[in-house]
C-alpha cells in the first residue's frame, strides 16, 4: 500500500526528470560532428578527445558492433551520422556497397594513406592495419617448423592448434583472402585440415588462445598481431605478460605473398550533415598525432608511413612482408568464407 | 446496455491501437524476412541448421527443466513449510535475478578456467602440473550455459509459483491433509496443478529469455539459433535471411505457447472467499529440515553469493582506474529509464488485459496482444532493427511532408532519442507484465464487475475501485520484473541510444566484451545492487499480498 502510493508520488518527478534529460539534449550552436562507431569507443576515445583539443570541435559517439549500418540506411537522408569507423574492412565494405557513403577528395589523406590502405574512388580510408599473426610455443614448436597458414593444415600439429570461432570476423577475412589465393575448394581442404588440428572447440578471444598456449592445452594458434603488445605492457594483469613471454611471433608466408593484413577504416556518410568538420576529423586521425596515438596506445601498425610504430612492436616483430592483397576482394570473399566454416563444421 | 457496449469498444480500440503500435517491431521482422539478399535455407539446411535447432532445444529443454525443479521446490518449501531460514530465504532466492546472464557467464568462466583459482587450487593440491595430467569439466559447454542461465533464470518461475501457492485456499490444502495426503503427496495432487498457470507463464518467460539470448552462447562459442541469425546477417550480409531465421523462431514459440494453452482451457480457478487466511505451514524434523536449508541455499550462493563476491573483489581492487564522476550519470540513467520504461509498460499491460476482460468478441484483439507480447522472444538486436525501421520511416514521412507543405525540415524525430530506447524497452518487456497483470486479473471472479456495474460504476470507476486494489500486487511485480529486465538490457540499448549516452550495461559491455571483466566489475556490481532494490520490493508484495486485506 504504502509502496505504491510512494511510487504514485515519485512518478510525475520521474517523468519531468526524464523530459528534462531529453530537453537537455545539446542542439546546434556548438561546432560538431557526429560518429558512429563499431569500434569499441574507449579504444579510439582519446584521439577524439586530442581532436577536440585541437579544433575545439565537439564529438559526439554512440558505439554499438552491429546495428549502425542498418540505422543510417533507415534513417536516410535525415540521419545524424556524419561518420562511420569500423574495427575491420567488413562493415566498410557493407556499407559502401549500400551506396550510404560520399567520396572524399583530399591531398592530406592521399598523403598520409598509401593507397592499399584506402578506396581508389575516396569511399573508405584506413587508419591502422594490424597482422593477423601465429604465435607458437616457445617450449613446444621449434622456430620455423611453420611458415605459412597453408602450414596449419598439416596433420603433424594435430591436436596442437587454438583459435577463435571461425566465424569472427577477423578469422573470417584471413579464411577470404585464401579464397582469393587458392580458390574455395583449396581453401574447403585447408580449412577441413585445420579444424582435423584443433585442440579444442574454437573459443574465446585472440588473447585466450595464448592463454591456452601457456597453460598447455594447445602449441599454436592464431592472433592478430597487437595482442602482443597489450598483453606484454599489462601491468594491471601481470598473468598475461607470462601468457605473451610463453610464445614467439611469426608472421606467415614470408616467402610469398606476406602475412595477412586488415585496417580499422572510416567513411564519410553520404547524408552528413557536418561535412567539413568530419573530413577534418578523418585528417586528424590519419595525421601524425593520432597515428602516433594508435601506435603507442593499441598497438595497432599506423597506416601513416612517416609515424614510426610503437618501439615495443618493432622491438618483437621487426620487418615483415604484409600481403598486398586488395582488402575489397578481401571483403567480398567474406559470405563465400562464412558458408565454408560451416561447410566444414569448423565451430562445431 | 447500448450505451456499455460503446464504452467497451472504446476500451477495445484503444486497447487495438497500442497493440497494434508494440507489434510493429515484430512486424518490422516479418516484412524483412520477406526480402533476403539470397535464399539462405538450401546453405543451412545442408550445413549447420540442425546443429542450431538441436542445440536451441536442447538448451530451452534443459533451461525451462532446470529452472522448474529449482524454482517450484523452493517456492513450496518457503510457503508450505517451516525450516531454518525459512524467512531468509523467502527474498534472497529472488536475488540471482538481478545478476545478468553475460555477468555471471563471464564470472564462473574465470573462476573455472584452467588458471582460475578452482583449478589452480586442485592442482597445487594433488600435485598436477599441466592441462593434460587431469580432467575438469568444461564450463564453455552446452552444460555449461544451462547452468548459468538456469541460475539466473529460475527466479522467474519461483516468485510466480510462490504467488501461485500464497493465492490458493488453503481449505484445499488443508482437505487434502484431512484425507490422509503426506506433505510430498498434497503437493503433487494440489498445490502443483493449481500453481499450473503461473508456472506455466514462468516457464514461456524463461523459454523466451533462453532463445533469445545471445551473450551467454556467445560466449561459450554453443552454435544456437540466435548465433544463426546475427552470422546470417553480419557475415553473410544477409539481414533478410536473418530476420527469416528469426520469424521461423517466434513461430516456433508460438506454437509452445498455444499447446500449453489449450492444454489447460478446461482449468478455471477464482478465489474463493478464504484465500488469506494464514498457512498452516508443515513443520519440518530432523534430515528434512536440513535438506530443505540446502535446497534453498544452494540456488542462492550459485546464482548470487559468489558471483556477487567476486564481482565486490574485482570492484575494489580496481576502484581507483574504473571509478569516474560519469558513473553516477551513467547509473542515474539506468535508473531514470528503467523506471519509466516499468510503469509505462505496466500502463500498456493494463490497458490490453482489462479491455480483454470488457470485450466480448475479442478474438481480434487476442491475436494483436498475443502477437505484441512475441517481442520478448526477439534478440534484442533484431528488435532494435524492428524499431528503427517505422520510427526512421514515421520520421522521414513527417520530414517529407513538412518540407513539400511548410518548407521546414523536422529532422528524426523519435530515431537516436530516448525514447526509441524507452520504446524498445516497452515492447521487449510487456510480455512480462502483460502475463503478471493478466493472471491477477483472472483470478476475479466476474461476478464482480458485474456487481460494481448494476451499483453504478463505469467500466473506469470499477478498474479503480473494484479491480485495481484486488490486483495491484500483480502489477507491481510485473512493474518491478521489467524494471530490472531494464537494467539489464543491452543489445536494443546500444543499438538505439542517442549520441554520447550509456547505460551501465553499455558501460559493463565495451569492456567485458574485450574480456576484461576486472574493469567492468565495478559497473556490473552497479547494475546488481540497483536491481536488488526492486527485487527486495518484490518479494515484500508478494509477501503482504498474503497478509494485507
Amino acid at each position: 500500500m504504502s509502496l505504491a502510493k510512494k511510487i504514485n508520488h515519485f512518478f510525475p518527478l520521474m517523468l519531468l526528470t526524464l523530459a528534462a534529460s531529453i530537453a537537455a539534449t545539446p542542439t546546434k550552436a556548438v561546432e560538431e560532428v557526429n560518429v558512429y562507431s563499431a569500434r569499441q569507443a574507449f579504444l579510439i576515445k582519446p584521439m577524439l578527445k586530442a581532436f577536440t583539443n585541437e579544433t575545439g570541435i565537439k564529438v559526439n559517439i554512440i558505439f554499438a558492433k552491429k546495428g549502425l549500418i542498418e540505422r543510417i540506411e533507415n534513417e536516410a537522408k535525415n540521419t545524424n551520422a556524419d561518420l562511420f569507423i569500423t574495427p575491420d574492412i567488413g562493415p566498410i565494405y557493407d556499407i559502401v556497397n549500400k551506396g550510404l557513403t560520399q567520396a572524399i577528395e583530399s591531398p592530406v589523406l592521399e598523403k598520409n594513406i598509401p593507397s592499399q590502405y584506402r578506396d581508389p574512388e575516396g569511399h573508405w580510408f584506413g587508419l591502422t592495419s594490424r597482422s593477423r599473426i601465429i604465435y607458437t610455443s616457445k617450449d613446444r614448436v621449434k622456430k620455423g617448423a611453420i611458415k605459412t597458414y597453408e602450414d596449419l593444415a598439416d596433420p603433424q600439429w594435430k591436436g596442437k592448434i587454438c583459435t577463435r570461432s571461425g566465424k569472427h570476423t577477423y578469422n573470417l577475412s584471413l579464411i577470404a583472402s585464401m579464397i582469393a589465393v587458392h580458390g574455395e575448394a583449396d581453401t574447403e581442404k585447408w580449412l577441413k585440415g585445420v579444424k582435423a588440428n584443433l585442440a579444442r572447440k574454437p573459443q574465446g578471444n585472440d588473447r585466450a588462445q595464448v592463454k591456452a598456449i601457456k597453460e598447455g592445452v594447445c602449441d599454436i594458434a592464431l592472433g592478430n598481431s597487437y595482442y602482443y603488445g597489450k598483453m606484454i605492457t599489462n601491468a594491471k594483469n601481470p598473468e598475461q605478460i607470462a601468457w605473451a613471454k610463453s610464445v614467439n611471433l611469426l608472421f606467415p608466408n614470408q616467402a610469398d605473398r606476406g602475412a595477412h593484413m586488415n585496417v580499422s577504416g572510416v567513411v564519410l556518410i553520404k547524408y552528413a550533415k557536418h561535412k567539413a568538420n568530419a573530413i577534418k576529423l578523418i585528417e586528424f586521425l590519419s595525421g601524425p598525432m593520432a597515428q602516433y596515438m594508435y601506435a603507442q596506445e593499441n598497438f595497432e601498425f599506423p597506416v601513416r608511413p612517416d609515424t614510426p610504430r610503437s618501439s615495443l612492436i618493432n622491438k618483437y616483430m621487426g620487418k615483415f612482408k604484409p600481403d598486398t592483397l586488395s582488402l575489397t576482394v578481401i571483403a567480398a570473399n567474406r559470405s563465400k568464407a562464412s558458408k565454408l566454416v560451416d561447410k566444414v563444421g569448423f565451430d562445431n | 446496455m447500448l450505451k456499455s457496449t460503446t464504452v467497451n469498444k472504446r476500451w477495445l480500440i484503444g486497447a487495438f491501437v497500442i497493440a497494434l503500435m508494440v507489434a510493429l517491431p515484430v512486424a518490422s521482422v516479418f516484412y524483412l524476412a520477406l526480402y533476403p539478399s539470397e535464399n539462405i535455407w538450401g546453405h543451412l539446411a545442408k550445413t549447420v541448421l540442425p546443429t542450431y535447432i538441436v542445440t536451441t532445444l536442447q538448451l530451452m529443454i534443459w533451461v525451462g527443466g532446470l529452472s522448474i525443479i529449482i524454482g517450484v521446490s523452493t517456492a513450496w518449501l518457503v510457503t508450505m513449510c517451516n525450516f531454518p531460514g525459512r524467512r531468509l530465504f523467502e527474498w534472497a532466492l529472488l536475488l540471482p535475478f538481478a545478476v545478468p546472464a553475460y555477468v555471471i557467464a563471464y564470472v564462473y568462466s574465470d573462476l573455472l578456467e584452467y588458471a582460475g583459482p578452482v583449478q589452480t587450487t586442485l592442482r597445487e593440491f594433488f600435485g598436477w602440473t599441466s592441462y593434460q595430467h587431469y580432467w575438469f569439466p568444461d564450463i564453455r559447454t552446452l552444460g555449461g550455459a544451462v547452468l548459468m542461465l538456469s541460475s539466473v533464470l529460475y527466479p522467474y518461475i519461483y516468485m510466480l509459483a510462490r504467488a501461485s501457492f500464497l493465492e490458493h485456499s488453503f481449505n484445499i490444502q488443508a482437505a487434502s491433509r484431512t484425507l490422509g495426503c503426506t506433505p510430498f503427496q498434497s503437493f503433487l495432487r494440489v498445490s502443483l496443478p493449481m500453481a499450473r498457470p503461473g508456472i506455466a507463464v514462468g516457464l514461456s518467460l524463461v523459454s523466451m529469455e533462453t532463445i533469445n539470448d545471445f551473450g551467454t552462447v556467445d560466449y561459450f562459442a554453443i552454435q544456437s539459433l540466435s548465433v544463426g541469425i546475427y552470422d546470417t546477417w553480419l557475415n553473410m550480409n544477409n539481414l533478410g535471411g536473418a530476420a527469416q531465421i528469426a520469424s521461423f523462431m517466434l513461430i516456433f514459440v508460438v506454437i509452445l505457447i498455444t499447446l500449453e494453452r489449450i492444454s489447460r482451457t478446461k482449468q478455471k480457478q477464482f478465489n474463493s472467499a478464504d484465500r488469506f487466511k494464514t498457512i498452516e505451514r508443515y513443520e519440518l524434523l530432523g534430515w528434512r529440515r536440513n535438506l530443505a536449508s540446502l535446497v534453498c541455499l544452494l540456488p542462492f550462493v550459485v546464482g548470487f553469493a559468489i558471483p556477487f563476491l567476486l564481482l565486490s573483489k574485482y570492484a575494489y581492487e580496481n576502484f581507483e582506474t574504473s571509478w569516474s564522476d560519469e558513473f553516477m550519470t551513467i547509473a542515474g540513467n539506468s535508473f531514470l529509464l528503467s523506471a519509466a520504461a516499468a510503469i509505462g509498460t505496466s500502463l500498456i499491460a493494463l490497458i490490453l488485459a482489462y479491455s480483454k476482460r470488457l470485450s466480448p468478441a475479442r478474438g481480434l484483439l487476442l491475436s494483436a496482444v498475443r502477437f505484441a507480447n512475441l517481442g520478448y522472444a526477439l534478440p534484442g538486436a533484431v528488435l532494435a532493427i524492428g524499431v528503427i525501421i517505422p520510427f526512421a520511416a514515421f520520421d522521414n514521412t513527417v520530414d517529407s511532408f513538412m518540407r513539400e507543405y511548410f518548407g521546414i525540415s523536422t529532422g528524426l524525430m523519435l530515431s537516436g532519442t530516448i525514447f526509441a530506447v524507452l520504446f524498445a524497452y516497452m515492447v521487449r518487456f510487456l510480455a512480462v507484465a502483460h502475463g503478471s497483470v493478466e493472471s491477477s486479473l483472472a483470478k476475479i471472479t466476474p461476478t464482480m464487475d458485474m456487481a460494481s456495474r448494476s451499483l453504478g460504476h463505469n467500466t473506469l470507476q470499477t478498474l479503480f475501485k473494484v479491480h485495481m486494489p484486488l490486483i495491484r500486487g500483480g502489477i507491481l511485480t510485473g512493474a518491478l520484473v521489467v524494471f530490472v529486465d531494464c537494467m539489464k538490457e543491452l543489445p536494443a540499448t546500444l543499438i538505439l541510444r542517442p549520441f554520447n549516452f550509456d547505460t551501465l550495461a553499455t558501460h559493463v559491455y565495451q569492456f567485458a566484451s574485450d574480456e576484461m571483466l576486472e574493469e567492468s566489475a565495478l559497473g556490473a556490481l552497479l547494475i546488481v545492487i540497483v536491481g536488488l532494490i526492486p527485487v527486495i520490493l518484490l518479494s515484500r508484495t508478494i509477501t503482504a499480498s498474503q497478509k494485507t486485506h
